[in-house]
């Protein structure tokens, strides 16, 4: 009797248990189960707003040295890193003829001053006729009128007086066309010896050399650079911003520097430009950004973060971004009452970098929210309210 | 009038309960692989769910991207947006790939997504959205990720800043987040050696590299280095907009495919999963039949084993009746002892998994009526068997 009551007694607790055992593992473990989730106050405090971009160290002012025309590379006087000063010899080009069209050139010049003097020496001597031709014609005239020579004579002389003031005028004109031409002769000595000067390349500028483009003996066309040549005060930094982010960057702004071949090192610098012509392909905004003060050890090309402190609200409202959730259109979050989510809209403001949304408007402060949840929020779906969902360190 | 079942289970419980035991383990391993089959498909279909969208563009006559690759310009949601009822427009990028942490390596799917748009992840179980434009990723679980570490894809280290469950691909690799651009160039990017070989080649090429035009090489080599390709566009329309029309408006005008939800939903759980769900299912069905012999098996040899208590029983005059009940109510209750035990176990050890293991409340019950129903079954050949029994056996030996 004692056995059967036992008996019955322990298969009655084992089928409790067991129900238990069953209704536990339904709600608690399986797709029936509430979805854990974590709160979050919205706390009021100062939030600042910062866009991130990456961008490339460059030369504001970058100067690519080449000749005019095309020609063959006879020295290049300096190399990659060389210091230089404005007006320093850099490259020189093969004049190749040059130093011979000027010298004839000159030789063409001396000709036309030769030339000058001989018709000077003509004119002279056609002034001189053409004197004495017009005193003869003078006298014959004057004999004529007293009828002592005859009329032809005196028409004669007057002819021969035309002719030597004609010839006079034709000299003086040759002498106009050898000054002309010795003229020309030193406007081409000038023009090609502008030409050898331009086949030394000066630096414009104090710099230092960034490239040694062609050696001696390249032959290179005209507008090719032979060195380059940038001006270390000018590094910046040529940072693109996801038009997205952009729309706070304005010029002055203070910015943090993160070369790549130091990450752990901020600089700091300031925004200098913000290009009117946004990348249209990568729709990134370009934004240079100027170091305060150039880091020692730099290279051109260098790839670095920038952070650009774009606004810094003193006293405003905020939750985690990773609250901030977008239902049909409407932006806001999830707040629990009695157990169960509801949606409420707010109006959110900017995102600082460190994921804090301020508040525009629809929560005040200390009211809770939704953070994070194990999965996807519906309407009133059942909720458990848990410190964290995955736990710390793992 | 006695139970006698209860006092026989009582007499020897021990052998009983361990038997009870070891079908259930066995029970536990079936509903554990319908878990499997099921966490299969709804794999699919939270992939998905998760992006947000409502549409799928990708390039024409493909069945991208989770089945097939698909290549889309990275521009061409601009025009997509214009369409009517066209709400939000998302470029989404996936590679799957191997990546390097701090303490080994780990498989998963890059996704470059834009924050704010379709393709994004709807909820963190931890940390932040993705805040900057760049080099910061958010991962799932599954991937051993913790929040804060740095991980190196390629060339460029990113930070963990966020954690989320259930994003894995169809093949089962958890998914990190990325943000689109660097994944564009994850997608592009080769190995600096690669990388220099590369601009070696195209410098011996002489089409490339023509003495009287300074400038073209480094023209080729830069328009070599980029990308502007995605995988798809997802789109999410606005509420009073028909998918089906847009869809249709989109593969008409746009020239590129776009497959709404039931579409996707077809290509991943018809077509992509199809034969590694079949193969898991037709496991299933022969497990289902294993166990279904084993429990009828047991019950049978129970009740063979208990030949000279069944004739002793006869002997002293005991109804058939009696009998009868007494080998069903053992039967039933090894059957729920089994399914109890199954169902405990399958529960507990499905998060180990290293995929989803779903473990649908409608599974388990109709598994409880077919452990019950199979036990009852089996208990009708024991039954035959021990009426059969003649009373002679408890004298004779």
């Amino acid at each position: 009797m004692n056995l059967r009551l036992g008996g019955k007694a322990a298969l009655a607790v084992a089928g409790i248990g067991a129900a238990l055992l069953l209704g536990w593992l339904a709600s608690s473990q399986g797709p029936l189960a509430p979805t854990k989730v974590t709160l979050a106050k919205v706390e009021q405090g100062p939030l600042v707003a910062s866009t991130f971009g990456i961008g490339t160290v460059e030369a504001r002012r970058s100067y690519a040295i080449g000749p005019t025309l095309a020609s063959r590379v006879a020295r290049v006087l300096v190399d990659q890193g060389d210091a230089v000063r404005a007006g320093q010899l850099l490259a020189e080009l093969d004049p190749v003829d040059l130093v011979d069209r000027v010298a004839s050139g000159q030789f063409a010049a001396e000709r036309a001053s030769s030339a000058i003097r001989a018709a000077q020496a003509q004119l002279a001597e056609a002034q001189s006729r053409a004197q004495l031709a017009r005193a003869s014609a003078q006298r014959y005239a004057e004999l004529r009128a007293q009828n002592f020579v005859s009329q032809e004579a005196s028409d004669v002389k007057q002819s021969d007086a035309n002719a030597a003031s004609a010839a006079m005028d034709a000299a003086a004109a040759q002498l106009a066309v050898s000054r002309r031409d010795r003229e020309r002769a030193l406007a081409d000595v000038a023009g090609v010896g502008k030409l050898r000067a331009q086949a030394r390349l000066l630096s414009p500028v104090d710099g230092v050399i960034s490239a040694r483009l062609v050696e001696p003996g390249t032959t290179i066309v005209a507008g090719q650079a032979v060195v380059q040549l940038i001006d270390p005060k000018s590094l910046w930094v040529k940072a693109r911003i996801d038009q997205g982010q952009a729309g706070g960057v304005r010029v002055g702004q203070p910015a943090e520097i993160v070369l790549r071949s130091d990450p752990n090192r901020a600089y700091r610098g300031q925004v200098e430009r913000v290009d009117w012509v946004s990348d249209a392909v990568t729709e990134e905004r370009i934004v240079n950004v100027g170091f305060a003060a150039r880091p020692e050890s730099i290279s051109v090309g260098e790839l670095v973060e920038v952070t650009i402190r774009t606004a810094e609200l003193s006293k405003v409202r905020s939750v985690p971004a990773a609250a901030v959730k977008r239902l049909e259109r409407q932006d806001g979050v999830w707040q629990i009452t009695a157990g169960r989510v509801a949606f409420k809209p707010v109006k959110f403001g900017i995102t600082s970098l460190d994921g804090r949304s301020q508040i525009i408007e629809g929560l005040d402060a200390g009211d809770e929210v939704v953070v994070h949840s194990e999965r996807e929020l519906t309407q009133d779906a059942k909720v458990k309210v848990v410190p964290a969902i995955v736990r710390a360190g793992s | 009038m006695i139970n006698l079942a209860g006092r026989d289970i009582l007499y020897g419980w021990g052998k009983f309960v361990f038997t009870g035991l070891g079908l259930g383990l066995l029970i536990g391993v079936t509903l554990s692989m319908a878990g499997i089959y099921r966490g299969l498909v709804d794999d699919g279909r939270v992939l998905l769910q998760n992006g947000g969208a409502d549409l799928w563009v990708v390039q024409r006559d493909t069945l991208g991207p989770y089945a097939e690759p698909s290549s889309v310009r990275d521009d061409a949601y601009r025009g997509l947006l214009g369409i009517r009822g066209v709400a939000a427009a998302g470029n989404v990028t996936y590679l799957t790939m191997q990546i390097q942490h701090a303490r080994g390596e780990v498989r998963v799917m890059l996704v470059g997504f834009e924050p704010g748009h379709p393709g994004e992840p709807g909820y963190l179980v931890a940390g932040r959205p993705i805040t900057r434009a760049h080099y910061e990723a958010i991962a799932d679980l599954r991937s051993g990720l913790k929040l804060g570490e740095r991980i190196r894809i390629r060339r460029h280290e990113y930070t963990v800043v966020g954690l989320t469950r259930r994003m894995v691909s169809s093949g089962g690799d958890p998914m990190l987040f990325v943000p689109l651009k660097d994944a564009q160039e994850v997608q592009f990017l080769k190995d600096n050696d690669a990388l220099v070989n590369e601009r070696a080649r195209t410098a011996a090429n002489p089409a490339f590299n023509r003495p009287g035009v300074p400038g073209l090489l480094e023209a080729v080599q830069a328009s070599q280095a980029s990308s502007h390709n995605v995988n798809v566009v997802m789109l999410r329309l606005a509420p009073q907009a028909d998918e089906a029309v847009v869809a249709r408006e989109i593969r008409r005008w746009k020239h590129l495919e776009a497959y709404t939800r039931s579409d996707m939903d077809e290509i991943l759980v018809a077509k992509l999963i199809a034969t590694s769900a079949r193969q898991i299912f037709m496991f299933l069905v022969i497990l289902s039949i294993v166990s279904a012999a084993i429990v009828a098996f047991i019950i049978y040899t129970m009740t063979l084993n208990k030949v000279r208590e069944i004739a002793v029983l006869k002997l002293i005059g005991a109804r058939n009746r009696t009998i009868a009940a007494m080998i069903l109510q053992q039967a039933l209750g090894l059957g729920a002892i089994g399914f109890i035990v199954g169902k405990t176990a399958a529960t507990l050890w499905a998060p180990i998994f290293p995929k989803y293991v779903l473990l649908l409340p409608g599974d388990a019950v109709l598994g409880a009526i077919l452990v019950l129903a199979i036990s009852a079954l089996a208990s009708i050949v024991a039954i035959r068997a021990a009426l059969r029994v003649d009373p002679a056996t408890a004298i004779g030996g």
